[in-house]
């Protein structure tokens, strides 16, 4: 197939390029490695639009973030994703870190962050009644919030299929070939070729550029280690809470997240592995101790799973995003790390305007911003829910107990554009899955109706695509 | 608007005893809700034998058991509605429920059962790090995998957690044709019972490594093998005594823990170890007209014990449903040291007969006394050969002692060795 641009990485980078390309008279395909979208470092994060006060003003990561957090808004708003502008609090434990919050305030300000302020112990603790009293002072970033990551890409990947992108899932880039003014991208098995090539491969950009000879790049996976705990202790912050930074990143945070649970994290450890995405004990008890020192009343009790995500840091401490310097065509966006996620709006911009200036693109006048709204039966009135079920039964069966998720939903997870071809694309999707008992009831219903939808046995179905198989075969 | 003397949340033993001693006792204005797709609870997946000893004299299996139950259910003419999740209680016993067919249904009860049975806890809970792999799955999840839908969910196993469904699952996988490398228990025992160990194990060969957990879990798509470690008395890894064990799948029999959303929501109190609500003699909550029983109560071993606490329960709902029952002063119950929860926590002093009280103890005695105290002064003294976590213990308040009981008394149960 011959395509305008091709888009290596289906992460939120990826995404919301794929997105804003459609927004111009562009073919675009968007190719990942994975069964699914959002499936790299965008599944596992801290899930915090960042204010934009930590980067040097400057970068591009200043730049971006401030503008990304302005327009979270309304593209949250077009395509149905929940975000709540929750602000952050930097916490200050001693004087020394009160004279960092200083320098924080005006960095944000040269920024462009609005609002920031610095409380003192007692406005700080009238807003956040459970954060530690040896807290002395924070700084307010009232532009903060809270997204989930993955909803946000799966929403904006939705989007861009509708306006015409599609979407290419198990297509692991092994080789780019170019003829001068056409790549030749493939797998190995297939091929799809392109005149440009948008590189957002993640931690595995700097491969992605190897394989056009562009050696420029050298990313590092930094690890961070999380815990998530259940929706009974999600009331213990209302704000997100970070420690003062550190030169390893932003220190361990607590944060609620949209959906009302409790992240703590991330630790932040360099390691070789871009695949390597376990957790470890002695880690996750150095997150404890020290999310503890925020909010005392944390607990490992109320601990329902633990992930981890790996950051792709670039030795210049900035996100790298342009025309390769041996191919005008291939735009690497490279070095995605924090605040990637909050960034992404202008990320997939920026990228958009990069390719447009270089080919000239018109407007795509039958674009549509707008992803419906996917039917959420937990947040209706029983007047909506009585309506919805006459209208579809699907929905008057609840097939997730924990987070009380229809099987109208889970329909529509699968049958959604780019939609779920395994079980934790329909847990991303709907949640289904992600409650308190972790998918133990619902899990093998949801592989039930994977594989009546997508025509195939129920042990051909996996947990997240390639060998992750659920279940072998027959019983004797 | 529906309308009902006693609506009944759970279909599984529970629910159909309590419905059906409700029925004996004059109500006959019944629902029972279920959500799964027949009668009969999480027995329908136990097709092991072992269940009705206590209460038929017989060896039944799991479904032989249920089905005993759903074919009086019918016979009785109580009305149930499958496939039906209750969503919602409301202060005024309102309980909101959907299906397919009636789409969302709000039916206004007298009195309320909750019957919603139990989950298995998930990996989370244990805070086991490693990778994100498939082929971690509860025992349960395992069990209705083999036993309904007829399927493999692996073929090398280690079990994690000595508890009855984990044992069962070492069996059962076995005869599968999978090999099951192991079942490792935190704790120095099991909590599972001792005919499980002996049957499910030792007849087959598997080892139990007590005292053992596992601390870390490999591979990337699937799982490829376990870390495990002894523990010591604190139950954390002993360094130098990790062993990596090859296989493919990890099950997961840690614990159970009662499904009670609906009742947390309505504001029902709840007991911080049994994770059930506080009730009375006839398991009412502290919502007046909301029963309990069953699972969703506490966690019983035997589904024979459910069954009998489930008729208290269903004669309490008929006694407040007919008017028969009268404010009373209480007296509540109170585990000390090793004795972790009693059912039920208060007792009404102008109860008319009898009370039992079930409780279970932390860890694994011999030859100790159980003792019970009302105010400070022994009422019960009795010796009893074996006591172990995995076994619920009863002792009897009789009439005669009630009547001396005065109000906000407290009544004790020790263990003495
Ligand atoms: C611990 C941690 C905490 C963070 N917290 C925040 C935060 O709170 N706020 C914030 O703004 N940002 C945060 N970030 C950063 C944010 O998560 C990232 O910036 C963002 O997710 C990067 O998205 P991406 O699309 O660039 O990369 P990815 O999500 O990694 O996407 C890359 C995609 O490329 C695919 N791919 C790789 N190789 C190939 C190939 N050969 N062929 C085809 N496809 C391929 C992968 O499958 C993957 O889907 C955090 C990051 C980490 C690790
Ligand atoms: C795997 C396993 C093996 C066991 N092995 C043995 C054994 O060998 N011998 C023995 O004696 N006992 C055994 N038991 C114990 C016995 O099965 C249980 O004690 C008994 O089933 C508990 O009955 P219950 O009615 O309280 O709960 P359940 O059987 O769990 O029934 C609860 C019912 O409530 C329904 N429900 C929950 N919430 C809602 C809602 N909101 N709306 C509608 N319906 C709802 C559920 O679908 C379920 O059907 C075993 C238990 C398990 C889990």
């Amino acid at each position: 197939m011959n395509y305008d641009v091709a888009v290596i990485g289906a992460g939120v980078s990826g995404a919301f390029a794929a997105r804003e390309l459609t927004k111009y008279n562009l073919k675009v395909v968007l190719l990942d490695r994975c069964n699914d979208v959002a499936m790299g470092t965008t599944k596992a994060n801290s899930a915090i639009v960042h204010a934009g006060f930590d980067a040097v003003p400057g970068s591009l990561k200043a730049i971006l973030n401030v503008k990304g957090n302005a327009a979270m808004s309304d593209v949250c708003k077009e395509l149905h994703v929940p975000f709540k502008r929750i602000g952050s609090f930097v916490l200050a434990f001693s004087d020394e870190e009160t004279v960092t919050l200083r320098k924080l305030l005006e960095r944000g300000n040269e920024n462009g962050v609005p609002g920031l302020e610095i409380y003192d112990s007692e406005k700080l603790r009238s807003a956040e009644p459970n954060v530690s009293d040896k807290a002395v002072a924070a700084l307010w970033a009232p532009s903060a919030g809270i997204v989930c990551p993955y909803e946000l890409t799966i929403a904006a990947v939705e989007n861009a299929v509708k306006n015409g992108a599609e979407f290419i899932r198990n297509f692991r880039v092994s080789k780019i070939e170019d003829d001068g003014s056409v790549f030749t991208v493939s797998d190995g098995k297939q091929e799809v070729k392109a005149k440009y090539i948008v590189n957002a491969a993640g931690v595995y950009c700097d491969e992605i550029a190897a394989l056009i000879g562009d050696n420029s790049i050298h990313t590092i996976p930094r690890k961070g280690e999380y815990m998530l705990c259940d929706k009974s202790s999600g009331n213990l912050a209302s704000h997100v809470l970070f420690q003062c930074p550190t030169i390893m990143g932003k220190g361990a945070l607590v944060t609620p997240t949209v959906d009302g649970n409790l992240i703590l994290g991330p630790s932040a450890i360099d390691i070789e592995d871009k695949e390597d995405v376990a957790t470890h004990a002695d880690v996750l008890a150095d997150i404890l101790a020290k999310t503890q020192k925020s909010v005392p009343a944390v607990s490992t009790r109320d601990v329902i799973t633990s992930f981890a995500g790996l950051r792709a840091h670039l030795e210049s401490d900035d996100f790298l995003i342009g025309k390769s310097e041996k191919n005008g065509r291939f735009i690497n966006v490279a070095g995605i790390e924090s605040p990637g996620l909050s960034s992404a709006p202008a990320i997939g911009e920026m990228v958009a305007g990069i390719i447009t200036e270089d080919c000239g693109a018109a407007l795509n006048p039958s674009f549509d911003p707008v992803r419906e709204e996917p039917v959420r039966f937990r947040h209706m009135s029983n007047e909506q829910r009585k309506a919805l079920i006459e209208k579809n039964p699907a929905y008057g069966r609840i097939v997730c107990r924990c987070e009380t998720i229809t099987e109208g939903e889970i329909l529509d997870a699968i049958h959604a554009p780019a939609g779920a071809r395994d079980v934790d694309g329909v847990k991303r999707r709907t949640r289904a899955g992600m409650g308190r008992c972790q998918g133990g009831f619902c899990g093998s219903k949801v592989v039930e109706l994977l594989a009546r939808e997508l025509g195939v046995e129920i042990n051909e179905i996996t947990k997240f695509g390639g060998e992750s198989k659920i279940l072998y075969e027959r019983t004797k | 608007m529906l309308n009902y003397d006693i609506v009944i949340i759970g279909g599984g033993p529970a629910g159909m005893a309590a419905a059906l001693k409700a029925k004996e006792c004059g109500v006959d204005s019944i629902l029972i809700l279920e959500r799964a797709e027949t009668l009969g609870g999480i027995l329908e997946q136990c097709i092991h034998t072992g269940f009705g000893l206590q209460y038929f004299g017989e060896e039944l299996s799991g479904p032989e058991y249920a089905s005993r139950f759903i074919d009086l259910v019918n016979k009785e003419k109580i009305e149930y509605k499958t496939d039906t999740m209750a969503l919602e209680i409301t202060d005024s016993n309102v309980v909101y429920a959907v299906n397919k067919k009636d789409g969302l249904l709000e039916i206004q009860a007298k009195a309320v059962i909750l019957a919603m049975g139990c989950r298995e806890r998930p990996r989370g809970a244990l805070n086991i790090p490693g990778t994100r792999a498939s082929g971690i799955m509860s025992a349960g999840t395992a069990q209705k995998y083999v036993n309904i839908d007829g399927y493999m969910p692996g073929k090398k196993v280690v079990i994690l957690g000595s508890g009855d469904i984990g044992l069962i699952m070492a069996r059962r996988m076995t005869l599968e044709g999978a090999k099951v490398e192991c079942v490792c228990e935190l704790m120095p025992y099991s909590s599972g019972l001792t005919r499980n160990i002996v049957q499910c194990l030792d007849d087959f060969g598997i080892p139990l490594y007590l005292s053992t957990t596992v601390i870390d879990i490999h591979g990337k798509d699937r799982v490829t093998g376990v870390t495990i470690a002894s523990v010591d008395e604190n139950r954390r890894p002993i360094p130098g005594t990790e062993r990596l064990i090859e296989c493919d799948t990890l099950l997961l029999s840690v614990g159970l823990i009662p499904e009670n959303e609906l009742t947390r929501a309505v504001g029902i109190g709840l007991d911080r170890v049994t994770n059930g609500a506080v009730v009375d003699e006839y398991r009412e909550t502290d919502h007046e007209g909301v029963f309990a029983c069953g699972n969703v109560l506490h966690v019983h071993d035997l589904v024979d014990f459910v069954t009998l606490e489930s008729q208290t329960a269903g004669e309490g709902a008929a006694r407040y449903v007919l008017g028969k029952k009268q404010k009373s002063d209480q007296v509540t119950t109170k585990g000390v040291g090793t004795v972790r929860y009693i059912v039920p926590q208060k007792i009404n002093l102008n109860n008319e007969g009898d009370v039992k009280l079930f409780f279970r103890v932390g860890n694994t005695f011999k030859n100790a006394t159980v003792k019970v105290k009302y105010n400070g002064n022994e009422l019960i003294s009795r010796k009893r050969p074996r006591l172990a976590p995995g076994e619920m213990e009863s002792v009897l308040i009789t009439k005669k002692m009630l009547d001396t009981f005065e109000k906000d008394g407290v009544i004790e149960i020790s263990v003495e060795v």
